[in-house]
């Protein structure tokens, strides 16, 4: 690395006695680097590490936010509540349902999009900024404006299916059903999230060397078969990257269904919790229902599914991939 | 549009053609086509919301859906702005302080400790480095139970400091400032500065600042609008509070028995447009600071 500033800082030395300069230098050598470290780990283990290991005492216990008398250890009472909790099944169902119907298309079409945006074009930066508007809107705003787009009465999505011919006199109540509540819901996932894996692939897609596209077309590969042949090899720990953040994100899905729902506070996604999910049955469960020991035991639950289904997408993702490694 | 190349039959490519890495060739007049549907679609519900927002409510449930926006988005606001029990005024002024302290905060923060990871030598570090990025991948919003009964402790659950103390550091800004300095601040110049006795402070001010502004500005956007546009924790612990943020306080607009989606939509948009400003003015800043994320 060539140094380009070459100008000293200004020199600290003051006319201390220098054995006491000497002491605090060397104090300042070995003890300043856990200064700086200190409060970062600090906050992290009060208020990220300790809820959560925290969370599973309180899953093991009897805590009720109206009873607290009612306290005590449970034992694993609340996991085993759990099992046969049809709420909880439900929703794990939905959680699943809605995170396939937002995930596969919206990396199926953030490629394409990183793909037409890795070109040399007029305005590079005004439409990579241009994809990430719907990533800076916030999910709480856009949904309740993806409400009246999904309305039963004079929607414009219902108007839109009328001019294709369907639904002119029973119009289509999107909240009413689990599967057209959930792409409803996935829709709007797809739409916040599609810009930013765009970039994000687009930044990898970058950064593959050009001759290895040289060797290839030697071999009379296409476009369409150099981005599924090349690109998409060439980026796989980016795709492995990406399909692990969408499970993160998605089986925590939470403000979406939230604020889809007629009525948002109630966190029931749905008359009947059909487009109800796991995190929204937590915040139900814990603050509608008052049982916090119980929305703790659902949290780790939820903590170890998305630990292996993390897991096991990387896994799949890498095999699909040509499988090195 | 006259195009003779659309014409050719595909199999006359040249070779040197083909064998151009996608980023090397121009986009065409179908890329710029694509790309424009896909900018259609990005932009579309903001403006609608814009729509919506200025429009009566008769405007709003018509049929087909009026797309061209009212005269009434000063009268939408003024009505949102002074609505009982929703503190719609105050909730932006809340966000706006949330977003500024926490960024404030993980900026400093952050970069402390990714100085220290990056330059400094002390024992431990690589193991403590580790932790850094396990904890890069756990979800915290999982431990919300836990976290809500030490805020009850604390005292702290209805008021601001429930949601601020959570977000003070985050994992991914000492990775990514750690990333940063690394490159961006040359060994020769922190050691040259030791040597002529400066302190770790000291280099930390005036050698590793001034060289990581850019990290600093990518970081802070990108936290900025994490932080306003949370919603769960704050609901959790402000709901039903005089001092929500505004994304709680859009959800207790959006309840009730009779939703006015003009109303809604207003407040909507009005929460929306802090970041609309941002992405307009730091935009290259938050392309920049998410691909390079996914390098890491």
């Amino acid at each position: 690395m060539t140094l380009t500033r070459t100008a000293p800082p200004r020199s600290v030395a003051r006319p201390d006695p220098p054995k006491q300069r000497a002491w605090l230098y060397r104090f300042d050598t070995k003890r300043a680097p856990y200064l700086l470290i200190a409060p970062f780990f600090l906050f992290f283990a009060v208020f990220g590490l300790f809820p959560i290991i925290f969370n599973g005492i309180v899953a093991l216990r009897n805590w009720r936010l109206d009873d607290p008398d009612k306290d005590g250890w449970a034992g694993f009472a609340n996991f085993e509540k759990l099992l046969t909790d049809t709420d909880f099944w439900n929703a794990l169902g939905n959680t699943f349902g809605i995170f396939l119907l937002s995930t596969i298309p919206q990396l199926l079409l953030a490629l394409m999009i990183a793909n037409l945006l890795n070109r040399k074009l007029r305005g590079t930066t005004f439409w990579r900024i241009g994809v990430l508007l719907p990533y800076v809107t916030p999910a709480a705003a856009s949904t309740l404006l993806f409400s009246v787009f999904f309305a039963r009465d004079n929607g414009m999505a219902n108007w839109l299916l009328s001019l294709v011919g369907f639904g002119q006199e029973n119009p289509l109540d999107w909240r009413a059903d689990k599967w057209s509540s959930w792409i409803a819901i996935a829709t709007m996932v797809n739409w916040k999230w599609i810009g930013y894996n765009a970039l994000l692939y687009l930044s990898a897609m970058q950064s593959i060397p050009k001759d290895v596209y040289e060797a290839a077309a030697v071999d009379g590969a296409g476009p369409q078969r150099q981005l599924w042949q090349i690109t998409v090899p060439m980026i796989q720990p980016v795709v492995i990257f990406t399909v692990v953040l969408s499970t993160i994100g998605g089986l925590q899905l939470f403000n979406e269904p939230m604020l889809f729902d007629s009525n948002p506070t109630s966190a029931s996604g749905g008359s009947d919790g059909q487009f109800q999910t796991i995190a929204q049955l937590i915040y139900q469960v814990g603050w509608k229902n008052l049982n916090l020991g119980y929305a703790a035991a659902m949290s780790w639950a939820l903590f170890l599914i998305i630990l292996i289904v993390a897991g096991l997408n990387a896994l799949l993702t890498n095999r699909l991939g040509g499988g090195r490694r | 549009m006259t195009s003779t190349t659309h014409a050719a039959p595909r199999r006359k490519r040249s070779l040197a053609e083909i064998s151009r890495a996608p980023s090397e060739s121009r986009g065409t007049w179908k890329t710029y086509l694509l790309l424009t549907i896909v900018l259609l679609v990005s932009a579309f519900p903001i403006y609608w919301m814009f729509v919506i927002a200025s429009s009566t409510e008769e405007a709003v449930s018509k049929v087909p859906p009026s797309v061209i926006p009212g005269a009434q988005l000063l009268a939408n606001l003024r009505e949102v702005f002074t609505l009982q029990n929703v503190y719609f005024t105050a909730s932006l002024i809340n966000s706006f302080i949330v977003a500024s302290v926490v960024t404030a905060s993980v900026l400093f923060f952050c970069s402390l400790a990714g100085f220290a990871f990056a330059k400094l030598r002390f024992k431990g570090r690589n193991a403590l480095m580790v932790v850094v990025i396990l904890t890069l991948t756990v979800p915290n919003q999982l431990g919300v139970v836990a976290l809500y009964i030490l805020m009850g402790k604390l005292g702290w659950n209805g008021t601001l400091l429930a949601v601020i103390a959570p977000g003070l550091v985050t994992a991914f800004g000492v990775f990514y400032m750690r990333q940063f300095i690394m490159h961006a601040v040359p060994d020769e110049l922190v050691e040259s500065a030791r040597m002529d006795g400066a302190l770790t402070l000291r280099v930390y001010w005036s050698i590793v600042l001034p060289a990581i502004r850019p990290a600093l500005a990518v970081l802070g956007l990108l936290t900025f609008v994490a932080t306003w546009n949370d919603f769960q924790w704050p609901l959790i612990t402000l709901n039903g509070t005089e001092f929500p943020t505004s994304m709680v306080a859009l959800s207790d607009l959006a309840s009730g028995n009779y939703v006015i989606y003009r109303r809604v939509l207003a407040g909507a948009f009005a929460a929306t447009v802090p970041l609309l400003v941002l992405l307009l003015i730091g935009g290259r800043q938050i392309v920049r600071g998410i691909m390079e994320g996914a390098l890491k």
